[in-house]
């Protein structure tokens, strides 16, 4: 028996994931004019994450990503529910959202919505269910 | 004929040379005899295959409604970061599982690496 040596694997890993990950969070932004959104970049990190997973192994990636993934759950949903919920605090309807136009230094104007905060909690809701189903699979011995 | 008109000719021709690439990928596939000179149609000349299908298709959108797409541009660097090293692993996990090379094989170096000089290999 030799020992495997994944050099290839982990070197285009270590830049593809990366690429991933931005990806990741382009498509979280963009959901709002573009295809897109919360779950496809959840989804999209989730792989990221798991790419990372088969090149580095289990106990590295929990170095590197000190998350159970599993509480990102309830904090996905809690934010999801909250995005809802404050909108009683300004006397209107359950998941009433607004938006709104802000000046930023390098960017300018930018519109700004509080759907992009659902959308935050979809996307770790996403993640959550993703990985943990997976490594709940891959541990199964 | 104008730049626009000869952009777009250049685009078309990209395509239609992609397209053909895939077919000749697609016909080394289904007539190469054992697992590695197919694993090396199906990696390198697809490859190219996608890269001339998104370049024509980048720039199409670029002369004709001037959109500059960047998601382009990253899917051509991430499918030739991506396909040669899906190539080599899915060859590797071959090789490790002993799959047999086709009987026109000559040279087979990585098994003198692997279980030393001279040593006689079975068939």
């Amino acid at each position: 028996m030799y020992k495997t040596n994944d050099l290839i694997l982990r070197t285009t890993t270590s830049l593809i994931a990366f690429m991933m990950l931005g990806f990741a969070i382009y498509l979280l932004i963009a959901g709002h004019n573009a295809p897109g959104g919360g779950f496809v970049g959840g989804l999209l990190t989730a792989g990221a994450v798991l790419l990372m997973y088969m090149a580095y192994g289990t106990e590295a990636v929990e170095k590197m990503i000190p998350i159970n993934f599993t509480t990102l759950v309830p904090i996905g949903l809690a934010v999801a529910v909250g995005t809802g919920v404050g909108s009683f605090i300004f006397n209107q309807p359950f998941l009433s959202h607004t938006f709104g136009y802000f000046t930023f230094p390098i960017f300018g104007e930018i519109e700004l919505a509080t759907a992009m905060l659902f959308d935050v909690g979809v996307y770790l809701t996403v993640v959550g269910v993703v990985m943990t189903i997976i490594l709940t699979i891959a541990n199964d011995r | 004929m104008n730049v626009s008109g000869i952009a777009e000719f250049i685009a078309a021709l990209l395509i239609l040379v992609g397209s053909m690439m895939a077919v000749v990928s697609a016909i080394g596939i289904i007539r190469f005899p054992d697992v590695y000179t197919r694993s090396h149609a199906a990696t390198k000349s697809s490859t190219l295959a996608v890269l001339l299908t998104l370049s024509g298709a980048f720039l199409l959108f670029w002369i004709n409604q001037s959109f500059v797409s960047v998601r382009i541009l990253l899917g051509i660097a991430f499918v030739f970061l991506t396909a040669p090293v899906s190539g080599h692993m899915i060859s590797r996990a071959a090789y490790r599982r002993k799959v047999k090379m086709s009987d026109t094989t000559v040279e087979d170096e990585l098994y003198d690496v692997l279980h030393g000089e001279g040593k006689e290999r079975e068939k």
